[in-house]
């Protein structure tokens, strides 16, 4: 036996790998063929061959339980997820424009707030930011840019399109995992990758050393750049690890830093007081300096905002940089680039009904058991409302709810998340849901990831991806499918 | 390389020997203790004597038995001073530094604690506490072993020798200091044949005995044990040897100034002692300024690397 194509029937979903029964798309056609020819036996070897170098490797993200946090190995389903190149390139154009238009927005935001007075954006949604800071009014830091890594969550509905989920400016984690995942697949795949033009992935440290080093407030020296983590507790603390160890940078927590009397951020090494040039904070900002925010934190540095503001160290996301990060706010994005770049938004928005608006609430409180209702600060998933799924009481819970405090939700209708091929619990290949986190870094210039972080609901139906509640995760190919791969072996000349 | 690892791996390392040589020392008083005839006295007490530890013991049980003193210093969660307590505290100390130890380095002391914890009632019990000390030293063997022969000796490799050698001497010393006194008043052509068996067992402790004969001469003399473990350049438990040892990674590190000069002065002073002197009187007068200059030698250390918190 082996996979039969012509059996694999995503219904009416759009499935990422194939059109219709038996029918690969032309980017996933070399990767179906081949993935044909193994009978099960070898299916399941490549299988066991993935999870065995994640544990080798020692590929882990931290749960927490009740008795503290563990260390799991990454889920990890072998058959990539494929994502044709002329496709990617259009993609990759809307989400540089879009986080263009966001670092604009955060700018603005904390200087002369053009866009309220221009009355594009509402006063009264400023004024209910929850991360908005005033701390950070007036403050220029390096290149206006404030959100130098977002990553942004992309779906794919039944029409084949991929709209912008949300935008994560705080703190965005699952590069690491993107990266480890194309690794795993070269182990486990090699034969696979001679054959086609798989775009590599693995410049991401090095663009993300170069995009935190071009933040230096000191451009002549070579900068001292650190990744500032909460500890090992942490449920990214191997992301935090990976990344410093990629990029060559020090992995520092708060008690290895501290703010001389000159307002510039010191770590505290063998050699003495080292002056940092750029951290990569791993911290919400709510935690990064005691003298200014929550005065019981022990993850952050005293003094750490004054240096911040003094430009004498430079941090990545800039403070403040979070009240873009924010459901309502992410409804307004497309006015943003219509506002700030003068142009048409290249990706759409999933249609957002926010409640502040008296219209677009009554819609929603009418259309309960057709959307879903998001608060509009939470991040994985909590506090949503599945509204096709959920009872009475839930909805009329929400209900009141949105009425106390409409400021705080949206609403969405149900996206019917793209599906593509995995192997399930019995061996077999079945859909399965997915959606895409790219990672977009803004210096100097505006990088994209080749792809980004594939995750899938590993259970059928399901729509939860986060890997902590039994989701999984799948290398990202984008693939020049047009471009021949080369064959001939070279021959020295002469 | 910062600070704060730099300083946790030093701590591993001290752990790791505390752990170490403790096992050693409860497990050669338990075997001197059966080669001694009830007519000579010898308690328990020289083992509380020798870790310093005589409050917190009485703090927690009354009489100085087998049972209590085993127990407290083998697995006694409450002194922070027991093989169950260094080993956890070596654990805690090299979990946030995973990323400059080798994987298996971690795994090794993460297994070590656990086995012990597991294993504990048999450290205490009689009958299996030789072959649990045993694993102990042997496990904490092997570690120095695996570290030794798997990670880059660099900066971070020095601070791990730094506290293991530290440690080692720290602890060669209060075994003399607390050996001799029970053994030195009395003058050598006294020796009675325990007073022998009670220096082999100081050199057992310190696993030095066939070293001993070997290189030093087949009887063993108080003089003799005296001067070998103090100031043999080879014995790996030598207090100079240590001391050479802390001497040589000290200078693969930046701003050494202030440790080198104490090192160096403690040095002297341990080549320089008359030893044929103090092995009749002023050992345990001489030992006390030994372990001032290893506390010493420890602040110089720690405020050069570890603490800087003086502002920019």
């Amino acid at each position: 036996m082996s996979i039969d194509w012509k059996a694999y029937d995503p219904g009416h979903f759009y499935d990422e790998l194939i059109s219709s029964p038996g029918y690969p798309r032309a980017a996933a056609r070399e990767l179906c063929k081949r993935l044909r020819r193994l009978s099960d036996e070898e299916l399941m070897e490549r299988r066991d061959a993935a999870e065995l170098a994640i544990i080798v490797m020692g590929i882990t993200f931290t749960v927490y339980t009740e008795g503290g946090s563990i260390d799991r190995a990454w889920p990890f389903d072998i058959i990539p997820r494929i994502i044709p190149r002329k496709e990617w390139e259009h993609t990759e154009a809307g989400l540089k424009q879009r986080v263009q238009a966001l670092n604009h927005f955060i700018h603005d935001i904390y200087h002369d707030q053009k866009i309220i007075k221009d009355g594009v954006f509402p006063q009264a949604l400023l004024d209910s930011s929850k991360n908005f800071r005033p701390e950070c009014v007036g403050v220029n830091p390096p290149l206006d840019t404030w959100a130098h890594i977002c990553g942004s969550d992309l779906i794919r509905d039944a029409d084949g399109r991929f709209y912008v989920l949300e935008d994560n400016l705080r703190v965005p984690s699952g590069v690491s995992y993107m990266l480890e995942n194309r690794h795993v697949m070269k182990r486990t795949f090699p034969e696979v990758f001679e054959h086609q033009n798989i775009l590599p992935v693995d410049d991401y440290p090095a663009q993300l050393f170069d995009m935190l080093a071009s933040m230096s407030p000191r451009p002549q020296d070579y900068p001292v750049v650190t990744v500032l983590s909460p500890g090992i507790y942490n449920s990214a603390y191997f992301e935090h690890a990976y990344l410093a160890q990629q990029m060559g940078a020090e992995l520092v927590e708060g008690r290895d830093l501290m703010v001389g009397k000159d307002d510039c951020v010191y770590m505290r090494t063998i050699e003495g007081l080292t002056r940092v040039d750029v951290i990569y904070r791993r911290i919400d900002d709510l935690f990064l300096d005691p003298e200014v925010f929550e005065p019981n934190s022990l993850l952050g540095v005293p003094g750490l905002m004054r240096a911040w503001r003094a430009g004498n160290v430079a941090l990545a996301n800039a403070p403040g940089a979070g009240v873009a990060d924010d459901k309502v706010v992410y409804a307004h994005v497309p006015d943003m680039i219509r506002y700030y770049l003068d142009a048409e938004p290249i990706l759409d928005n999933v249609p957002t009904y926010v409640c502040h608006d008296e219209k677009q609430r009554e819609y929603v409180l009418a259309n309960l058991d057709k959307l879903v209702v998001k608060p509009a600060n939470e991040s994985g998933g909590y506090g949503m409302l599945m509204g096709p799924s959920a009872s009475k009481a839930e909805r009329e819970e929400f209900a009141e709810l949105i009425q106390a405090n409409p400021r705080n939700f949206i609403a969405q209708p149900l996206i019917n998340l793209s599906t593509t091929p995995t192997i399930d619990g019995q061996g077999k290949v079945a859909p399965r849901h997915v959606d895409l986190r790219p990672f977009i870094l803004s210096g100097q210039e505006i990088n994209v990831t080749t792809g980004g972080l594939t995750r899938v609901a590993l259970k059928k139906g399901s729509y939860v991806v986060n890997s902590s509640q039994g989701g999984g995760s799948k290398d990202t190919w984008i693939v020049d499918a047009e471009t021949k791969p080369r064959r001939s072996h070279a021959l020295k000349s002469g | 390389m910062l600070s704060r690892v730099a300083e946790n791996l030093y701590w591993t390392a001290r752990y790791m020997e505390r752990a170490e040589d403790l096992a050693r020392l409860v497990n050669v008083h338990s075997n001197l203790i059966l080669d001694l005839p009830r007519s000579v006295e010898l308690g328990w007490e020289p083992l509380i004597a020798i870790t310093g530890a005589e409050k917190a013991f009485a703090g927690l049980f009354e009489e100085m038995d087998e049972r209590n003193v085993t127990r407290f210093l083998i697995a006694d969660k409450r002194y922070p001073g027991s093989i169950l307590s260094a080993l956890f505290m070596a654990r805690e100390n090299l979990r946030s530094t995973r990323d400059l130890v080798p994987r298996e380095g971690w795994e090794q002391v993460n297994d070590l604690y656990l086995h012990a914890r597991q294993e504990l009632k048999g450290g205490i019990a009689k009958r299996k506490r030789y072959d649990f000390l045993r694993g102990v030293i042997q496990r904490c063997q092997q570690l120095t072993g695996l570290l030794s022969g798997t990670m880059s000796h660099d900066e971070a490799y020095e601070f791990i020798r730094i506290g293991r050698n530290l440690e080692r001497a720290d602890m060669t010393t209060r075994i003399l200091d607390v050996r001799s006194e029970d053994l030195l008043p009395r003058r050598a052509e006294d020796l009675t044949p325990f007073e022998n068996i009670q220096w082999m067992s100081v050199l057992k402790s310190l696993t030095a005995y066939q070293m001993y004969r070997r290189n030093v001469r087949v009887r063993v003399r108080g003089a003799d044990v005296l001067r070998y473990l103090l100031q043999d350049p080879n014995l790996p438990r030598a207090l100079h040897h240590c001391m050479s040892q802390v001497e040589a990674s000290l200078h693969a590190l930046p701003r050494n100034d202030a440790p080198l000069r104490a090192v160096t002065r403690m040095k002297r002073q341990v080549q320089e002692a008359d030893v044929p002197r103090l092995a009749e009187t002023g050992l345990h007068e001489f030992i006390d300024d030994i372990q001032v200059d290893l506390g010493q030698i420890h602040g110089e250390i720690s405020n050069t690397y570890f603490l800087l918190d003086r502002a920019a």
